[in-house]
């Protein structure tokens, strides 16, 4: 199965907020997290989760630090801040009543499902 | 070769493609590097040869004008640069600059030819003085303003807009009956230039002037502009002097000709010629201006607490004459131009650090001083009356302590990590529609309402 574009960019915030809300994370191991949890549905271009979580972080919701073995490659880590986890919940309470509204119309069409071909 | 050594190769060589691109820094690359090499290792692991893992990774990282184009929206002040200079591709802007060069050339000529047309109507620099006072802002900007229009290819509507704004400065400027040595004739000459400046932000900006980040754009090409014009004043300065003095070693004396031709021809030139420079060679003082404000943060930061400290150890109060009062109000100008400056300077992602608390501190001094000089000023108006000037001073002095005290409000939270900095960035763009406005309201109401005094 392949998500269009649209909706991939869409849950992208929510997605990597919700992700760090578990605990500090990277950038390659979010985008591991988002494939597992996805089971590979959501296909993200790695490069292009960096500038998101820039843009978070200039709008203040994760904070990042720099961190590393002495010596060796520095990796740089992201936080969710207070103010990333409020805007968290009010995306949650969006998608939620997208999910609820969605579910009421594949009630109701349920019968309507796709023909087999 | 092994194939770990063509892997670092071929990593070193993608890391060189990347660091081209001009919205892409280098911690930037080394944050991507860190994914690059995280994949390459999961993709080994599960059995590829290194090679292999590398295409697939550098593939699954998506296109560098895609990643690019991503970066540049988040970091658009790396950008600015390129965003104001049309054209992306090499080929392209060659022809782009040499156009630019002529519109540049062409519209300092018209700058030079236009200070000396009223002459041809028997208006001299002597007789006309005050006409010249009035009016040399129209006579520096209106080039200016065309040559960013035909720059950016400003729409219809926004040129008839700054034309309309200089317009109505003109009127202001030469219909008001106003006498050369009248108080509102100093004032009018002293905001109409910021007036009509800001006019020209809106052919900067290319219309867009709404958005918050073209209008930092603009505060960041005011003060290189600055820069930019010092630095050529003081060539032609020497430039002056030294063709006066070997012509002088000949028998000829050519000040009458420097005076009235060479030096205010130059000097208007010079306005256009300043701003195609900040266009044109961006990355030779972009690092100068920041480093200027680096340095005299510090020093105008202490110099205004040892101010501060004096006052309260003395108990003197402020004097109140008016040549001191306006030295406050130009002092606090140049903080906010500092504060404005390292502000458009700034990375917005990098954290408070010791430099935000020495700003902290200017802001919080000059709040200070200018709290007390609106007491004086107050005191003045409510003692002997008003005058234009004192509503002037009084009005710069609200506006600028409103300012001041809202970014000191920001500032202090900006640096005990309460809140980001671009609310900060924000106020201060915002803050431009007030300069604007009141300068407008001192061109065009305060001659009529004070009576032409």
């Amino acid at each position: 199965m392949h998500v269009t574009k649209d909706l991939v960019a869409a849950s992208a915030t929510p997605l990597v907020l919700g992700i760090l809300a578990q605990g500090d994370n990277y950038g390659y191991a979010i985008i591991k997290e988002v494939n597992e949890l996805s089971g590979g549905a959501l296909e993200w271009t790695d490069g292009l989760l960096y500038p998101l979580l820039h843009r978070l972080e200039r709008l203040g919701h994760v904070e990042s630090t720099w961190d590393g073995p002495p010596g060796g490659r520095r990796r740089k880590y992201y936080r969710i801040t207070e103010q990333g986890r409020a805007e968290l919940a009010e995306q949650r309470r969006q998608w939620d009543a997208v999910v609820s509204a969605l579910k009421g119309v594949w009630h109701a069409t349920g019968h309507l499902s796709p023909r087999e071909a | 070769m092994s194939l770990d050594e063509q892997l670092e190769n071929q990593i070193a060589e993608w890391r060189g493609y990347m660091r081209r691109r001009r919205a892409v820094n280098e911690t930037d690359v080394e944050e991507l590097e860190d994914h690059l090499r995280s994949t390459v290792a999961d993709l080994t692991d599960s059995g590829l040869r290194p090679d292999e893992a590398f295409l697939v990774a550098v593939k699954r990282m998506g296109s560098l004008d895609d990643l690019s184009r991503e970066f540049a929206r988040v970091h658009s002040d790396r950008l600015w640069k390129q965003l104001v200079l049309s054209g992306d591709g090499q080929a392209h802007s060659h022809r782009a600059s040499r156009m630019d060069l002529l519109v540049m050339v062409g519209c300092a000529a018209l700058a030079a030819i236009g200070i000396k047309l009223p002459e041809l109507f028997g208006l001299g620099f002597d007789e006309g003085a005050g006409f010249y006072q009035r009016n040399i802002s129209l006579f520096a900007l209106v080039p200016l303003a065309a040559y960013f229009a035909i720059r950016r290819r400003l729409s219809a509507v926004f040129a008839g807009v700054v034309a309309a704004l200089f317009v109505l400065g003109a009127v202001a400027a030469n219909v008001y009956p106003l006498k050369d040595t009248s108080q509102s004739m100093v004032l009018t000459a002293i905001h109409l230039p910021l007036a009509l400046w800001l006019a020209m932000g809106v052919a900067y900006v290319g219309g867009d002037w709404r958005s918050g980040r073209r209008r930092m754009d603009f505060i960041r090409f005011t003060g290189e502009w600055f820069v930019y014009y010092v630095l050529i004043a003081l060539g032609g300065g020497v430039l002056t002097g030294i063709t006066f003095g070997v012509f002088g070693a000949i028998g000829l004396d050519i000040e009458e000709f420097m005076a009235s031709w060479v030096m205010p021809c130059g000097a208007l030139a010079a306005v256009v010629v300043a701003a195609w420079l900040v266009e044109a060679k961006q990355s030779v003082i972009e690092n100068m201006a920041p480093v200027l404000t680096r340095v005299f943060t510090p020093l105008f930061a202490v110099a205004l607490l040892a101010f501060l400290g004096a006052l309260l150890w003395t108990g003197n109060l402020i004097n109140t004459d008016r040549e001191v009062l306006i030295l406050f109000d130009l002092l606090l100008v140049v903080v906010l131009g500092l504060v404005l400056y390292s502000i458009s300077a700034r990375d917005p992602l990098a954290r408070p650090g010791a430099f935000d608390w020495l700003q902290l501190a200017l802001v919080f001094s000059a709040l200070i001083i200018d709290a007390l000089v609106l007491g004086v000023i107050t005191g003045r108006i409510s003692e002997w009356g008003t005058t234009p000037n004192k509503a002037a001073a009084l009005g710069e002095n609200v506006i600028l302590l409103a300012n001041l005290a809202w970014t000191t409000f920001l500032l202090s939270e900006f640096v005990r990590n309460r809140r980001p900095f671009a609310p900060l960035e924000r106020w201060q763009t915002g803050y431009l529609a007030v300069y604007a406005g009141w300068a407008w309201v001192v061109v065009l109401l305060f001659p009529p309402i004070f009576g032409y005094m």
